[in-house]
């Protein structure tokens, strides 16, 4: 379903009248498209390596169904984050505090008063926790003027206190079927869980390419004096961005929690390192102002491969982290060289920019 | 052309001939003579846009020649970086000083070169260094181990001449450096200067008060569009109308279109009054019609581009008010501002009014997105549509608006910024330096467009430090020097040359009397 997304916006008609109307689904600008047609080659690369070493596990047909279905499931959690992380660094900002917004949701929302409301209640009180956390760090860096860097790393560790001060540094077990239920189930042979993350990415796609606040984004990310001067309100703006990262936490932080069955105040882990990785990977600018939501799935994908690839093959997450690193890098690099031949060819073929 | 006077004893350090520099669209530098003296003050007079920047980048080694000779010391002087024009003895001071706020004066003054043994930095040393050089410069006072960031403009200056001497420079060139400075400390930056040139240093000032060109130059050279007009003046008794007079009367870069007939009893919109921001302009009051153009004239510093930004709610005012239509608009904002139908294009293109990567209709329809969106999703069809029809009106060119603006030239950018407020409900531009950065032939047509807006009833405030766009294209202008209108008349009624003297607080006036 992804490789298919991803895919979808390459097919282009070559006969298509120049600046003519476009479909609702084509994108505006090809950058992004080239970009992420290098994560897809990245993602193949790390599929074939999986069918050469494991040869055997590759040529059973419903093993390859579980464990694409594995790998997404990997990629759940940290994809609806990376989502809401795309958003905020597009739009200028940085969100260091989304593993502990996580934990704290989650410890929250698992706490034996709130249970007592059911799932229902449960799932309320998670992403109310999300975007309530996210609020503060918006009013922080929008209307206090706190770097973002810094106040959302103060509030990495107040979050987290919070959580472990309310759970009293105890797993937390939910005791909802319905919660539990989420990751254990399938709906028509795929995983809910998956469901999920394509609902979050699709949500995020739309909002980010076809509605105005998406169209601020990228404004305010990529020149704030620009925007300001325009008449965009930059500072709720800003504000708005923060509470959609710390929403897209509170739909995490009850994934994680059906995973696990429980919550604690240690759940989602450095999950903030993974999700800015997997959105600069995916072309997103660390400055902001540009990047895409398809391409942080991408990224995110690439990741959850790697874990797979490596649990296959029995390999150690030292190895694992080491390899990690190395692919950030590598992938940035090889999205750079690229970039530069793609615009180059472009400025030669002014034929295919209007195109 | 070249009229040489004084005596010829100093031996000539510098010697400029016939230098020529291109840049796409503009001939920059197009044949200057320059020669410098040792131990001299030689003043570089000229208006905005006759080459003086350029001038000194060719001279710190920024920009390279096309065409012509320069000699350095007798011999050829080509210096690939700024570095190596540092080593040869030729130390530049820009205006905005370009010093590390968060390193010493002493790490200041020897940035790059810093007395090394074994790749340690001697400390000691730099710092009894830099202290005798500052004592050469008469500002011993200044400790060597002290921030940069906590000394006043003044004393920033004089770390950037500290730099200069550590290099044992020969020639240092300075650029407006009184611009920052306020009256008492011209006086001590001119001890300085007088202590660099008794020691054979010689000096290229840079300024547009001529006041100051009076008291501490020696010989004046005069540049017009790229070209010396006049070199070697002496400058204390070449006349203000000789030397206003040879910077003046520049027509090629001037097309200007005929002048709408004139519109009575057209209503009023904007009504400023007493507006103030300490440090920047003081009681400031202005009007401006519908269908009318107002130009205001002034260099930079003069406090114009705060003033406009402050009209537009970018800065919040301390006192007065801006009026717009008979209603008071909230200080410090600008959505307000923009509802009440003002628009502006700032004075940096790039870094205040463009997304450089995004498309052209997402920058024409940047402050009106929201309204062709329905229930919060917007509808590129409409955009594209409309941008297509603002480019049209435009001439935008190319006229693809799915093309990146990064690909468009200075003055198509400019078009993007001013079509941006054509789309919304705008009654009033306010321009910052329209045509900065735009070439000849698109001046032109920038000029029709902001006529033919006026011709519509847009009311257009303009800001220009280049005088005859002022003249050529307003109905009235108001002259702004140190952050006051110093003069306020219509177009008709004021030459260049006035409005020069004004800008730059000569005594033309004095002059008209005493002859």
């Amino acid at each position: 379903m992804t490789a298919q997304t991803a895919a979808a916006p390459v097919k282009k008609d070559p006969e298509k009248p120049a600046a003519g109307e476009r479909r609702w689904w084509q994108l505006d600008s090809t950058e992004g498209l080239w970009r992420n047609l290098a994560l897809v080659a990245v993602l193949a690369i790390l599929i074939i390596t999986g069918i050469i070493t494991k040869p055997e596990l590759y040529s059973d047909g419903t093993w390859v169904r579980n464990n694409i279905f594995t790998i997404l499931e990997l990629a759940s959690v940290i994809g609806v984050v990376t989502v809401g992380m795309t958003f905020v660094i597009i739009g200028g900002g940085i969100d260091l505090s989304v593993g502990a917004i996580i934990a704290l949701a989650g410890v929250w929302s698992t706490t034996l008063a709130t249970q007592d409301y059911g799932a229902g209640g449960m799932i309320f009180c998670a992403l109310a926790v999300g975007i309530g956390v996210g609020v503060v760090n918006g009013i922080l860096i929008s209307y206090g003027r706190l770097v973002a860097f810094i106040a959302t790393l103060a509030m990495l560790v107040a979050a987290r206190g919070l959580a472990a001060q309310i759970s009293g540094k105890q797993t937390q077990v939910s005791t909802s079927d319905f919660i539990n239920g989420i990751a254990a189930n399938d709906f028509l042979g795929v995983p809910v869980l998956v469901y999920i993350l394509a609902a979050v990415v699709a949500a995020g796609w739309v909002l980010l390419n076809r509605t105005t606040f998406g169209r601020r984004t990228v404004a305010v990310g990529g020149n704030v004096e620009a925007a300001r001067l325009a008449g965009i309100n930059v500072k709720r703006h800003t504000l708005l961005l923060y509470a959609l990262s710390g929403l897209c936490c509170g739909i995490a932080a009850v994934m994680l929690t059906s995973q696990a069955n429980s919550a604690q105040a240690a759940m989602a882990n450095l999950y903030e390192l993974d999700a800015i990785a997997a959105a600069i990977i995916g072309g997103t600018l660390l400055s902001g102002g540009r990047g895409t939501i398809i391409g942080s799935l991408l990224g995110v994908l690439v990741f959850s491969t790697i874990t797979n690839l490596f649990a296959i093959n029995n390999l150690s997450t030292e190895v694992q982290n080491m390899v990690k690193g190395g692919i950030i890098v590598l992938a940035v690099l090889i999205q750079q060289i690229q970039f530069k031949a793609v615009t180059q060819f472009f400025a030669k073929n002014s034929k295919i920019t209007t195109s | 052309m070249t009229e040489t006077t004084e005596d010829q004893s100093a031996e000539v350090v510098l010697r400029l001939t016939d230098v020529v520099k291109t840049f796409p669209g503009v001939r920059a530098l197009d044949g200057v003579q320059l020669e410098v003296r040792a131990g001299e003050v030689h003043c570089l007079l000229g208006q905005n846009g006759a080459g003086k920047s350029t001038l000194i980048k060719v001279l710190a080694g920024v920009h390279r020649p096309d065409e012509g000779q320069i000699e350095w010391l007798g011999q050829e002087f080509a210096p690939a970086n700024p570095q190596a024009a540092m080593r040869a003895g030729i130390a530049t001071i820009y205006q905005e000083l370009d010093l590390v706020e968060d390193l010493s004066v002493a790490e200041n003054a020897f940035l790059g070169h810093e007395p090394r043994v074994f790749g340690f930095v001697r400390r000691g040393y730099m710092a009894r260094h830099t202290r005798e050089i500052l004592g050469k410069l008469g500002h011993a006072e200044i400790p060597p181990r002290r921030l940069v960031r906590s000394l006043p403009a003044a004393g920033k200056q004089v770390v950037s001449m500290a730099r200069a001497l550590s290099h044992d420079a020969r020639l240092i060139i300075m650029d407006e450096p009184s611009a920052v400075l306020a009256h008492d400390e011209v006086a001590n930056l001119f001890r300085i200067i007088r202590g660099l040139t008794a020691h054979g240093i010689a000096v290229i000032y840079i300024s547009h008060r001529l006041e100051e060109i009076r008291e501490i130059g020696d010989r004046v050279t005069v540049l017009k569009d790229g070209r010396t007009t006049a070199a070697n003046l002496p400058a204390r008794t070449t006349p203000t109308r000789d030397l206003v007079s040879r910077m003046t009367g520049r027509t090629i870069e001037y097309v200007f279109p005929e002048p709408a007939p004139e519109v009575s009893g057209a209503e009023e919109l904007l009504r400023v009054e007493g507006l103030t921001r300490s440090g920047e302009f003081a009681d400031i009051s202005l009007t401006v019609h519908s269908g009318e153009i107002v130009g205001i004239a002034g260099l930079v510093g003069s406090g114009r581009s705060e003033l406009l930004e402050t009209i537009f709610g970018a800065r919040r005012s301390e006192a007065g008010s801006v009026r717009m239509a008979g209603k008071h608009l909230r200080p410090g904002s600008v959505s307000a501002a923009v509802r009440a139908g003002l628009g502006m294009a700032p004075e940096e293109r790039k870094s205040q009014a463009l997304l450089l990567g995004e498309p052209i209709y997402r920058n024409v329809t940047l402050s009106t997105f929201s309204e062709y969106s329905r229930v919060g999703f917007t509808n590129v069809g409409r955009e594209v549509q409309e941008a297509n029809r603002i480019a049209d009106r435009l001439d935008l060119r190319p006229r693809d608006v799915r093309r990146a603006v990064r690909t468009l030239s200075g003055g198509n950018q400019q078009k993007v910024v001013v079509g941006r407020w054509l789309l919304g409900d705008t009654k009033l531009l306010l321009l910052d330096e329209p045509t900065r950065g735009v070439d000849v032939g698109a001046r032109a047509e920038l000029y029709r467009v902001i006529r033919d807006l006026a011709a519509q009833g847009v009311g257009v405030l303009l800001v220009s430090s280049e005088v005859p766009e002022v003249l050529g294209l307003a109905d009235r202008v108001l002259v702004m020097r140190e952050g006051r209108v110093v003069r306020e008349a219509p177009a008709g009624e004021l030459d260049e040359e006035t409005v020069l003297d004004l800008v730059m607080a000569g005594s033309l006036q004095v002059e008209e009397v005493t002859i």
